[in-house]
């Protein structure tokens, strides 16, 4: 890009930008220590509601399916994403590119329209063979929604890839799956890295596709949206508040590390030099 | 060679996976747009249609405004942002997607508490005089004016909009972003050494080059805006229906009805596939997987 | 990157602690019921008492429960529908039938709400709750209205009135306002109701259920219609509410619980649905909810202030003038849908 610096403004411009998309929710943090249930007038200082957060079964065991199901949704997306896209990157274009379209489908269709087809073929095969909506299902549907973003963060580290390499570890007497897994999968693991939080990202935040195929089962957001019909109660923003905040930790603490490891790498390099 | 076939086989249960949760379940959609309650075929689902035009017309035109407001504020800061350091960059991309971290619905609900009669806003703006200020505006203009003691923002269209901008906003800066940031710095500076000023290199050479992610933008804020079922109803009072809410009472509200809804379902579909095709024509679908 | 991985085991680490704390083959009941419409606090008692867990989830209407049920592909063991809605899952086979052996404490309800148009044979279900749908208005912005359905429709209050967000009770407020049979099948007076509707929304603030409590509470609206025991419980939350059944006549209903066809857990049902009509359990759950308790021996049990409330308990003179609603036929049922969609869109 250019390589004129920005001027006030547009550090401005970018401060504006941040503060409309943290304004809503440092309200919602704030009102978590709010001591009565009003959302809008603050009445005193309290953690009451941390407390009581411990004490709700409910939003535990939703916090509980969500985490669960997330989890196990990215990483079964991950392993069949990452086996998928090597398949496609070897398949001959032919084949290749209608079943990337394919693979887009759930990455540009509405989550509604995901959510309420899905629905309709768990009822129609729940019919026939016996089963019902449930945690399988919205797991089902999770790893579903999850699969194209994991290809479509790996691929391109596959198309990164230099085709010779493969060839050479095999050369220098490696067997085929010697050769995969320590070079092919070390050099696509950022893509991999992506994906796998990308579809975890993508899971926890999950509420319509969850809404039509979770049956009885009830994840975090299927329970703050039960409350939103009446009025949220400042658990929810504890809970919130917990995550975000854990979340924020974890990422300093990665950038940190990074920053540091960079810094000791330049350092030996220097050393190197020397 | 022959390692590429057989390496080939490891997508084959991810093909088997996408044929039956991907196409099947779309195909039931159309199976059953097209048929009534005993299974026959029908086009009636399609003929009711005529009645939703306004649910149509109101979904078109509220997430188009949201996409043009997102690009209008998007487009600037993702500018703007390709301009600093790699380490800001990571910093502020990162700061960008943060916010999705807090689940969906309780962020549109804290727009809730701020919009609202008796919300934060309203208290900030008697706290602060401005309705006074107006009602003494108005009465001072007009003598039939009628005092107000609170702006009216909850259960508007505007506020749904707001809604899907605040909601959708990232997705339009990240693509725009991350096509800018790839421009080869040399064809700008051709650009300069050839006479052009700033505002020239930016109309013919950076605007045209970030087309691509400037369409793959909007989009991704245009589809999710179109189809939500629940901006309008926190936001909107349920009174502004959208295509979403109607699917969403076919379905599981209070108006059990799934072929219509299938038929409501099939029509957003094809408005998808639009937008797909419109993106495949300009940009390689793959920009989206820079999102995080 | 590889830090990245760490943190994915040790979110996973968590998980396991989670997992070994709770068991996993332990006996339970899916309960599906309206919003706010449970103590939860009981769930723990029942759990002790029976050593079954409670899956608690809700609905908001009726119509919505239809709907999830009639889809399929759901097993709960014990709904709380309301009275016509009964009536339409006995007549479309949805529902299973109670062995009331199970349910020795049916005998501490009052006759007076068994054997009922909805279940003639009392066969498929154990009432829950009853009351009536109301007018709640805000003193504050409301003077001395007339005891009327009008209120929902006087353009003076535009902006500031809550409609029910359900078919059958939105259609029931322009019916009784006009004066028909609210269990009209005639095309003719169902229309002139909903024209009634489609001029009275362009002056609502808008169609809610239960997100009612916040706006009459907090003050964001002026005028709501909704079922009594909730009116009662806003009042305690904001003493500048009042609250009236309108003397054209209103609803009167009585949520029953049921268990839906194909339950997997019958006897667990059974066992929930006769905890849930203990004495105290009545009490208490009155108490949170604020509707009226079909239990005749826990009515016996309040005290004289709570018995002559008239939101709780309406006078004969009330109650005289209020209907059920029944299920309608099928073809009339289809035009509710159809007048449905079309005027929320």
């Amino acid at each position: 890009m250019t390589n004129k610096k920005n001027g006030f403004w547009g550090r401005f411009l970018m401060f504006l930008m941040l503060f409309f998309l943290y304004a809503p929710i440092f309200v919602l943090i704030v009102f978590s220590f709010n001591s009565s249930k009003s959302r809008s007038v603050w009445t005193g200082f309290t953690t009451d509601w941390y407390v009581k957060l411990l004490h709700n079964s409910a939003i535990l065991n939703a916090l509980y399916t969500t985490l669960l199901v997330s989890v196990l949704a990215a990483i079964i997306a991950t392993i069949a994403g990452t086996f998928a896209s090597i398949g496609l990157y070897n398949m001959r274009r032919r084949w290749r590119e209608p079943l990337l379209q394919v693979n887009n489908i759930p990455v540009i269709n509405a989550d509604i329209i995901t959510g309420v087809s899905l629905c309709i073929l768990f009822v129609f095969l729940g019919r026939r063979l016996g089963f019902e909506l449930g945690f399988g299902t919205l797991l089902i549907a999770h790893v579903t929604f999850n699969i194209p973003y994991v290809i479509l963060s790996v691929m391109p580290k596959l198309r990164q890839l230099d085709n010779n390499l493969f060839e050479a570890a095999q050369d220098l007497g490696c067997t085929w799956m010697q050769a995969f897994v320590k070079v092919i999968i070390p050099e696509i693991m950022p893509g991999i890295v992506n994906g796998l939080l990308m579809a975890f990202t993508l899971s926890v935040d999950d509420f319509v596709i969850s809404y039509f195929t979770a049956g009885s089962v009830e994840t975090l957001s299927m329970r703050i949206y039960a409350m939103t019909k009446k009025r949220i109660s400042p658990e929810i923003n504890a809970i919130s508040t917990i995550l975000f905040v854990t979340i924020l930790l974890l990422l300093i603490i990665i950038n940190v590390r990074e920053a540091q490891q960079e810094k000791a790498a330049k350092k030996r390099r220097e050393e190197f030099k020397q | 060679m022959k390692n590429r076939r057989l390496a080939s086989l490891s997508a084959y249960p991810y093909v088997v996976w996408m044929a039956i949760f991907v196409v099947i379940p779309l195909v039931l959609v159309v199976f059953y747009a097209f048929t009534n309650d005993a299974g026959q075929f029908t086009t009636a689902n399609f003929n009711e249609m005529g009645s939703y035009t306004m649910v149509f017309v109101r979904s078109l035109v509220l997430s188009a405004a949201a996409t043009a407001v997102c690009l209008i504020l998007g487009y600037p800061v993702a500018y703007v942002l390709a301009k600093e350091s790699a380490g800001f960059q990571r910093i502020a991309l990162m700061l960008l997607m943060l916010p999705m971290w807090i689940n969906f619905l309780l962020r549109t609900y804290a727009w809730m508490s701020i919009l609202e009669n008796t919300g934060l806003l309203n208290t900030l703006f008697s706290d602060i005089g401005l309705i006074a200020l107006v009602n003494k505006i108005g009465s001072a203009l007009s003598s039939s004016y009628v005092p107000i003691d609170h702006f009216q923002m909850i259960n508007t269209q505007g506020a749904v909009i707001l809604g899907m901008v605040y909601n959708y906003l990232p997705f339009m800066i990240m693509p725009i972003h991350s096509v800018i940031v790839k421009i080869d710095r040399a064809t700008i500076e051709a650009a300069q050494d050839l006479g052009a000023d700033d505002v020239t290199v930016f109309r013919k050479v950076i605007f045209p080059l970030s087309l691509p992610g400037v369409l793959s933008g909007i989009t991704m804020v245009f589809v999710p805006s179109v189809s939500t079922f629940i901006l309008s109803k926190l936001l909107g009072g349920g009174t502004t229906m959208l295509l979403g809410d109607l699917i969403e009472l076919q379905f599981m509200g209070g108006a059990y009805n799934p072929h219509l809804g299938s038929a409501i379902s099939l029509i957003m579909m094809i408005i998808v596939m639009v937008c797909m095709a419109l993106m495949n024509r300009f940009g390689d679908g793959e920009d989206q997987a820079v999102m995080l | 990157m590889k830090k990245i991985l760490c943190l994915a085991a040790a979110l996973m680490a968590v998980l396991l602690v989670f997992t070994a704390c709770g068991s996993s083959e332990q006996e339970v009941v899916n309960v599906y019921n309206w919003g706010e419409n449970i103590d939860e606090t009981i769930f723990k008692d029942f759990e002790k008492q029976t050593g079954i867990k409670v899956n608690y989830k809700v609905y908001e209407t009726n119509e919505q429960l239809y709907a999830v049920l009639k889809q399929g592909g759901v097993s709960y063991d014990v709904i709380v529908p309301s009275d016509y809605m009964i009536s339409r899952m006995i007549a479309e086979d949805m529902l299973e039938k109670i062995d009331y052996s199970n349910v020795p404490n049916l005998s501490k309800i009052d006759p007076n709400y068994l054997y009922r148009e909805f279940d003639p044979e009392q066969e498929y279900s154990v009432p829950y709750t009853w009351g009536v749908v109301g007018i709640v208005y805000n003193t504050t912005m409301v003077e001395d209205p007339e005891e009327s359905w009008g209120l929902l429709f006087d353009d003076k209050y535009s902006g500031q009135i809550l409609q029910f967000d359900n078919s059958r009770d939105a259609m029931a407020t322009a019916l009784f306002y006009l004066g028909y049979d609210v269990n009209t099948t005639d095309k003719a007076e169902l229309d002139e109701a909903y024209q009634l509707l489609v001029q009275q929304k362009p002056i609502l603030q808008g169609y809610v259920m239960d997100q009612m409590f916040d706006k009459m509470e907090g003050g964001e609206a002026a005028v709501g219609v909704y079922y009594a025991g909730d009116c009662l419980t806003m009042i305690d939350n904001n003493p500048d509410l009042a609250y009236f059944v309108p003397e054209e006549g209103s609803n009167f209903f009585v949520d029953a619980m049921c268990i839906p066809k194909g339950a997997a857990n019958k006897k667990n049902a059974e066992l929930f649905i006769n905890f849930m009509c203990e004495t105290d359990i009545c009490l208490r759950n009155m108490d949170v909810t604020g509707y009226a308790t079909p239990s005749a021996e826990a009515y016996a049990e309040l005290d004289e202030e709570t018995r002559e409330n008239d939101i709780l308990f309406p006078s004969e003179e009330v109650l005289s003038n209020c209907q059920t609603y029944v299920n309608l036929p099928a073809d009339t049922l289809e035009l509710y849908n159809d007048y449905w969609t079309k005027l929320k869109s």
